[in-house]
């Protein structure tokens, strides 16, 4: 084997110095554009393309703005997903940037220990970063998209406080993280808020640094049945691809649940909208949409934060089944209180 | 003439396996509605300008170094019949106590180099320790212990990494530990490219290559030159016939699973004192199993797993142009599991022909084919036991 690697190898070197010379100008040719049209690059979070969550949502935001201004979404935008075990985070967001993408977006806060530098090197391309705060770090052409999760999951506390009649609430969390602990803060306080003694169960599927909690419907389903079987009988998950595990500990059960990110009531199967009381949304694809629209016409003012909560409706509750009508005025009013600040949502446990 | 056949032998599985890849991976690509010669391109096309050659060319080294590592820790212990699967763990504490132990501490920067690698070896080779302990004296198997080490590493480094070394500030979204002072950093290689007159790439090449070089040379020098290493081949070849000719198999598995881990705490360093200079959650996880497919497609031998980790990094780097091109990125994962595979089979195939021609040659019964010692790694107990000699030069 090794001889024949090594040969390949050495092969390869020498194949490349030559191909560079002769179709010099190849692939840099798709990054051009034409004037006037946005170059989109996206760099995924773990899982790409697909996931129904997450990444998915940020590129809704992307090609709606692309087709909005009049762009092609197949050509004027750039996907990139990381390797499996995310080393190559950097190669991702240099090669958008190198190859004329211009504004390149990165979702998900793993990017947030390296986009400074990148977004340093290369100080004509405008840098965007979904849930890491920029503000801080000085770079003129960054910009962080955060969210107040802690505000929706203090309304979706508020929700199934109101709702429940044992006075017992769970909680699941995919991976043990400052952003998903902002969900349970948010949550826990919202629940004390409605009934000040009610008992909130809170599990995390894996712990810091290890992202498997957020694929792993299997844990998700073991940790509610274990909430429901101690008598919660309304259950939050912020646990990505894992919450498809509470939801059917939910419909076993015959209790109820609360999703996250999207208004997963939509995309549920018949008897598990029957357990979806509600949904906290988290609109990434608005707040890349706004960015881009921003960038687009030249009102961006980057190197700071744009923050998305209660206020620009970028979090919020789903209505989808009309499980929450009758206590929309207590939402509304908790709601109004938290734009006006006169409730304090905490952002840690 | 002899040497000759061995050559061609040596020669003939890698070549097979080779084939075998290039051949599905084309059928895949095939498959999913793209252009295989776009793909094979994409593979080798560099960049244009000399700084993305460069720049191409550090990004293979620097993925190479810790695959080289994890192959070898992995190797180590296969030599000798054992599966240390534990390779992810041992690497896992290794790292985040290194970091903790390098933030801590203020040191002339030699030392403080020194003293992170010697804490990380110590760190990979106690974790790895306890597997040995447990199969020394409780006969239980390494592969489920050290499997079940590696959950409890995960929970352990988290712990320690949330708790008592925690660097980042409360609410930061990534968890690292604190930064290494600049004097527990390892110093780049970019020197290197204006001496040899290449231009400046992007980012910078690991200065942790060279350490990776001389542990290389040194397991080398250790499983070919010394007594030990001649222990360890003859015990993973056969306990029964070393232990009866007096050497200590108990020890060997502990002094053999010593070093594995030992070398198994280096993996994380080359990011951690080149790139990152803190342990975090974002922290590059699964270089362990990752390990064991360079150690299988390195045939265990330190230069053959070289190249394997040379190989790997190679194809790794070409996930971000394959996209550009609009071929999955997982193009390359293909490719990288059909090789491994490939290897597997091709060098089953090439040692029955060997050993018909040799049975064929003698005109009598050939040696009989070599057992598998229990409790080993099967499939390459086999190819290591009939490995002619040329193809570990």
């Amino acid at each position: 084997m090794t001889k024949t690697a090594a040969l390949l190898l050495a092969g390869g070197l020498a194949l490349s110095a030559c191909a560079s010379d002769e179709d010099g100008g190849d692939g840099g040719g798709s990054g051009g554009g034409s004037e006037g049209t946005l170059k989109v690059g996206v760099a995924y979070d773990t899982g790409g393309r697909g996931d129904k969550s997450f990444n998915d949502s940020a590129i809704a935001g992307v090609e709606a703005a692309v087709q909005a201004l009049g762009g092609d979404v197949d050509e004027d935008i750039e996907e990139l997903s990381p390797n499996e075990d995310d080393s190559n985070r950097e190669e991702l967001l240099t090669q958008l940037a190198e190859n004329d993408f211009n504004p390149v977006i990165a979702v998900g806060f793993a990017y947030g220990d390296i986009i400074a530098d990148i977004a340093a090197d290369y100080p004509d391309t405008q840098f965007a970063i979904v849930d890491t705060s920029v503000e801080d770090l000085g770079v003129d052409n960054l910009t962080g998209l955060i969210f107040a999760e802690e505000e929706g999951s203090f309304l979706a506390g508020v929700a199934a406080a109101s709702k429940s009649v044992t006075g017992h609430l769970g909680f699941v969390g995919g991976q043990q993280s400052p952003l998903i602990e902002k969900f349970e803060a948010g949550y826990v306080a919202g629940a004390k808020a409605v009934k000040p003694d009610i008992i909130v169960d809170v599990t995390y599927l894996s712990p810091a640094g290890d992202g498997s909690g957020f694929g792993d419907p299997e844990g998700g389903k073991v940790a509610a049945q274990g909430m429901y079987q101690a008598g919660a009988d309304i259950v939050f998950h912020a646990a990505g691809g894992s919450g498809e595990g509470v939801f059917e500990a939910a419909v076993e059960a015959g209790q109820r649940a609360i999703g996250v990110d999207s208004d997963q009531y939509l995309s549920a199967s018949p008897d598990q909208q029957a357990v979806i009381m509600t949904s906290m949304l988290k609109r990434v694809d608005l707040a890349v949409e706004e960015y881009l629209n921003s960038f687009a016409d030249d009102s961006l003012e980057s190197g700071t934060d744009i923050l998305n909560d209660l206020s620009t409706e970028g979090v919020g509750l789903s209505e989808s089944g009309g499980y929450i009508d009758d206590i929309q005025d207590v939402i509304a009013d908790f709601r109004q209180q938290i734009i006006d600040g006169d409730v304090e949502v905490p952002t840690t446990p | 003439m002899t040497a000759l056949r061995r050559l061609g032998s040596a020669l003939f599985a890698p070549a097979i396996a080779v084939v075998f890849a290039v051949v599905i991976t084309a059928l895949v690509i095939l498959l999913i509605g793209e252009n295989p010669t776009t793909a094979l391109r994409v593979l080798f096309d560099f960049g244009d300008s000399p700084a993305q050659q460069t720049q191409a060319i550090v990004v293979i080294l620097n993925r190479a170094v810790p695959l080289f590592l994890a192959g070898l820790a992995v190797s180590v212990a296969f030599r000798m019949g054992l599966f240390n699967i534990g390779v992810e763990g041992q690497y896992r504490m290794a790292t985040v106590l290194a970091a903790g132990a390098g933030a801590a501490v203020a040191l002339p920067a030699p030392l403080h180099i020194l003293l992170v690698i010697v804490v990380a070896m110590a760190v990979g080779a106690l974790w790895a320790a306890i597997v040995a302990i447990l199969k020394v004296t409780r006969g239980v198997s390494e592969v489920i212990s050290s499997i079940m080490l590696n959950f409890i590493a995960l929970g352990t480094a988290s712990w320690l990494l949330t708790g008592p070394l925690r660097g980042s500030e409360e609410g930061a979204a990534i968890i690292t530990t604190k930064d290494l002072p600049e004097s527990g950093q390892f110093p780049g290689l970019n020197g290197l490219f204006d001496v040899i007159g290449l231009a400046q790439p992007r980012g910078e090449l690991y200065g942790f290559l060279i350490v990776a070089v001389l542990v290389g040379i040194a397991i080398s020098v250790l499983l070919k030159r010394t007594r030990f290493g001649f222990d360890l081949r003859a015990t993973g070849l056969s306990p029964s016939a070393a232990t009866a000719s007096g050497i200590d198999a108990r020890a060997m598995v502990v002094k053999t699973m010593l070093i594995s881990g030992a070398i198994a705490g280096l993996i994380g360093l080359p990011d951690l004192m080149g790139r990152t200079h803190h342990f975090g959650t974002e922290f590059t996880a699964g270089l362990g199993f990752l390990g064991i497919a360079v150690a299988l497609l390195g045939r265990n031998s330190p230069l053959g797993i070289a190249f394997a980790a040379l190989l790997f990094a190679f194809l790794d780097r070409a996930a971000v142009p394959l996209q550009f091109a609009d071929i999955p990125a997982s193009v390359v994962t293909i490719i990288q599991g059909t090789i491994v595979l490939a290897v597997v089979i091709a060098n089953e195939i090439a040692r029955q022909i060997t050993r018909r021609r040799a049975e064929g040659d003698s005109g009598q019964a050939g040696p009989p084919a070599p057992e598998s010692p229990p409790g080993g790694p099967a499939g390459t107990a086999g190819s290591r036991i009939d490995e002619p000699q040329g193809a570990q030069s």
